[in-house]
């Protein structure tokens, strides 16, 4: 180590940081982002394994909460309510549909708390704030994987074959986070500067649930509001993923592609807005 | 000045204080929402009452590489503020700093901690979010956990261990983080004193090795060892830099003439230790029980310090005073450590007294530092408590004492006679 030093001595530091006071809008930082990679894969880690350290009761939770949603929803709206399944297993056309909206819902949750959770690293340390809530949304990851394992299972349960059309699945994957970070971005930026915001955030996410085709399909919407229904960039996700898993219908390639454009631009404005009002997070947290 | 790595410049930091609201910053969405429909008149009456305060008011530093500077002041007078600043946790309102190196900032001990996670999983945590990378990690990790003493226990979560212990991890980590520019906050100020020791000596190994530090102190012991210069704040200005002995002695002296200890020691803020013991007030007494304000060389003398604590278990209770001149320099350290005096049934509430058969000292003002340690964990320690005064006395049957300068501080019995 004292040689290092030594060495260090000599050599003029490459590094050499200005701080001022920044002006206006700027963009992500991509640079400083790969730099702190350690420390969102680290966080990140950090997020699942708390998750998963009351061993059993964290898994079991994980695989109990979509089937029980699932189950509720076969009852009401399945059963009760008698909606149309597009000819699939009520249980299994819903629980296809709540498997993106808990990725983007739990993300949502997550990313709302997670600034004021690390309220004590915003404060004392430097680091790009982004690091929190895009962590947050990475380890909600694993459930969706777990989740995606009992679709599986079912599928094999109720006999329903598996097609080529899953080989989408992974750039489905990729949209469906681009739109729960970019949302995330917003939320997490919001419920620094407004205090109150996280007690109007479960209400946000339950209306947008039944925005979403998730307990109903589609093609109950009218062909005149359809156009409309897809500026909801869920709707068209979850559309792909019933395409994908059920293996049935057309793949709805405008929807989605409305998804992934509301995506973009949701995340690029988020991701303004977030570096925006980041300056003045350790200030206001 | 050669090889300057930190450079500010007019560095400014104002906070909007909004006196109608209780926070400075987080709003809710709420007020916003009821401002938008009230009349504009009132929205820009209220907008007016914005308050400013100057953390930081056009301070200009310059430090050269491997220098260690000192930055010393009092509460709110911009320390940290600058310190913030310097490591990008918040922006200045003007001015600039131009940083040459990778700088690290230790603003806090064990930030990032999670107490559900096991001892080697925090140090990757901390030490990712100090700044180090996965790798550096990988490679000082034994070090670390050798450093910190708790290897037994590193596959256990962190919420089963003493506090003691997690605050050794905490500090272990951070004394391996060794970044070009390092910012050091007043972290020295919780952990034992043995550790705390094994820190500042890992500190200066790091300055010794052409490290550049800024280190913020309100223990004037700590800043003179450790730095070569210092910086005085005051309100957000800079009041001094220069030689650390010089600034130390400017701060002391000023801080003397405002009476800084007239705070009743119940009140002080700026003490250090886990709380579980406060201080709460000081008297002395002579040899008939009487309350004096000044101590005659060679009377007996009581020195009583009043306290509060915490209904728990202890073990092992250790008392400090600290007489120091007025430069802060240590002139008796009296504790039951060295007596041996159990004072273990120490009762929740009350009194404690320190018993000098014949006060050593001549004529002079001094300073008394009060420390109390439980199982070796500090409670509170709060520094320059009190301020006694030492008037000349009959030290020795013939009333005379010697009053040169150069004739030392202390008095002591002694005689004389020839030898055999």
């Amino acid at each position: 180590m004292q040689n290092l030093t030594i060495t260090n001595n000599k050599k003029k530091p490459k590094w050499h940081i200005r701080i001022e006071r920044s002006n206006g809008w700027s963009a992500l930082n991509i640079k400083e982002l790969w730099t702190f990679r350690d420390l969102f894969l680290i966080l990140a880690g950090r997020d699942i394994k708390l998750r998963y350290k009351q061993t059993f009761l964290g898994v079991a939770w994980v695989i109990l909460q979509p089937l029980l949603t699932s189950g509720i929803f076969s009852i009401i709206f399945g059963v009760l309510a008698d909606l149309p399944s597009d000819n699939t297993p009520y249980f299994v056309f819903a629980f296809a549909g709540s498997l993106p909206w808990t990725l983007f819902a739990s993300s949502l949750q997550r990313a709302g708390g997670s600034l004021v959770a690390g309220r004590g690293m915003i404060s004392k340390v430097y680091f790009p704030r982004i690091i929190l809530p895009i962590a947050g949304s990475a380890a909600v990851l694993v459930d969706f994987v777990v989740g995606l394992g009992i679709m599986v299972v079912l599928l094999f349960l109720f006999q329903i074959p598996l097609t080529l059309n899953l080989l989408i699945l992974p750039v489905l994957i990729l949209i469906n986070l681009l739109i729960a970070i970019g949302v995330s971005l917003w939320i997490s930026a919001f419920s620094v500067h407004y205090r109150d915001f996280i007690y109007a955030l479960p209400f946000l996410i339950q209306a947008w649930m039944y925005a979403s085709p998730i307990a109903y399909s589609t093609s109950l919407i009218p062909e005149q509001w359809q156009f409309i229904y897809a500026i909801n960039p869920m709707a068209g996700v979850i559309d792909a993923f019933r395409w994908a898993l059920l293996g049935k219908g057309e793949f709805p390639i405008i929807s989605l592609g409305v998804a992934f454009a509301m995506g973009l631009i949701i995340f690029l404005m988020g991701a303004y807005v977030f570096r925006r009002i980041e300056r003045s997070f350790a200030d206001v947290i | 000045m050669n090889n300057i790595v930190i450079d500010i410049n007019n560095l400014s930091k104002v906070y909007q204080i909004d006196p109608a609201s209780e926070k400075s910053g987080a709003r809710t969405l709420q007020e916003d929402l009821t401002k938008m429909f009230r009349p504009s008149r009132e929205r820009k009456g209220r907008s007016r009452r914005k308050e400013e305060v100057w953390a930081l008011r056009d301070v200009s530093v310059q430090v050269s590489q491997g220098e260690v500077l000192g930055i010393i002041g009092r509460n709110g007078a911009g320390k940290s503020t600058l310190l913030k600043i310097l490591s990008r946790i918040t922006e200045p309102t003007s001015g600039y700093a131009d940083l040459y190196g990778r700088v690290g900032s230790l603003l806090e001990v064990g930030t990032g901690f999670h107490t559900e996670l096991t001892g080697r999983e925090n140090v990757y945590l901390s030490g990712a979010i100090l700044g180090m990378r996965r790798a550096e990690i990988d490679r000082k990790y034994d070090q670390i956990v050798e450093f910190s003493g708790v290897q037994k226990y590193i596959d256990t979560p962190v919420k089963r261990y003493s506090s003691g212990m997690a605050v050794r991890l905490a500090f272990a980590v951070a004394a391996h983080l060794d970044p070009e520019i390092l910012l050091i906050d007043e972290v020295l100020a919780v952990g034992d004193v043995s550790f705390q020791q094994k820190c500042l000596g890992k500190m200066s190994e790091v300055a010794g090795g052409g490290r550049t530090i800024i280190f913020v102190s309100h223990d004037m012991g700590a800043i003179k060892n450790l730095c070569s210069r210092a910086a005085w704040l005051d309100g957000g200005e800079l009041k001094a830099l220069g030689s650390v002995d010089k600034v130390v002695q400017e701060y002391l002296v000023a801080s003397t003439e405002r009476g800084e200890w007239h705070t009743q020691i119940a009140d002080r803020e700026d003490r250090s230790g886990n709380g579980s013991l406060r201080f709460t007030g000081f008297h002395m007494c002579n040899a008939n029980g009487e309350m004096i304000t000044s101590v005659v060389a060679g009377e007996p003398i009581d020195l009583v310090l009043s306290y509060e604590r915490e209904a728990t278990n202890v073990t092992n209770v250790t008392f400090f005073i600290w007489i120091r001149d007025a430069f802060l320099k240590g002139m008796i350290s009296l504790s039951n450590r060295w007596t041996g005096e159990d004072l273990t049934a120490l009762p929740p509430n009350g009194e404690i007294v320190c018993r000098l058969p014949k006060f050593p000292l001549r004529e002079g003002r001094y300073f008394l530092d009060l420390g109390a340690n439980f199982n070796g964990i500090k409670a509170d320690r709060v520094s320059r408590a009190v301020p006694i005064d030492v008037i000349s006395g009959k030290y020795y049957k013939t009333g005379k004492v010697p009053n040169h300068p150069n004739d030392g501080d202390f008095l002591n019995e002694h005689s004389w006679h020839f030898g055999s």
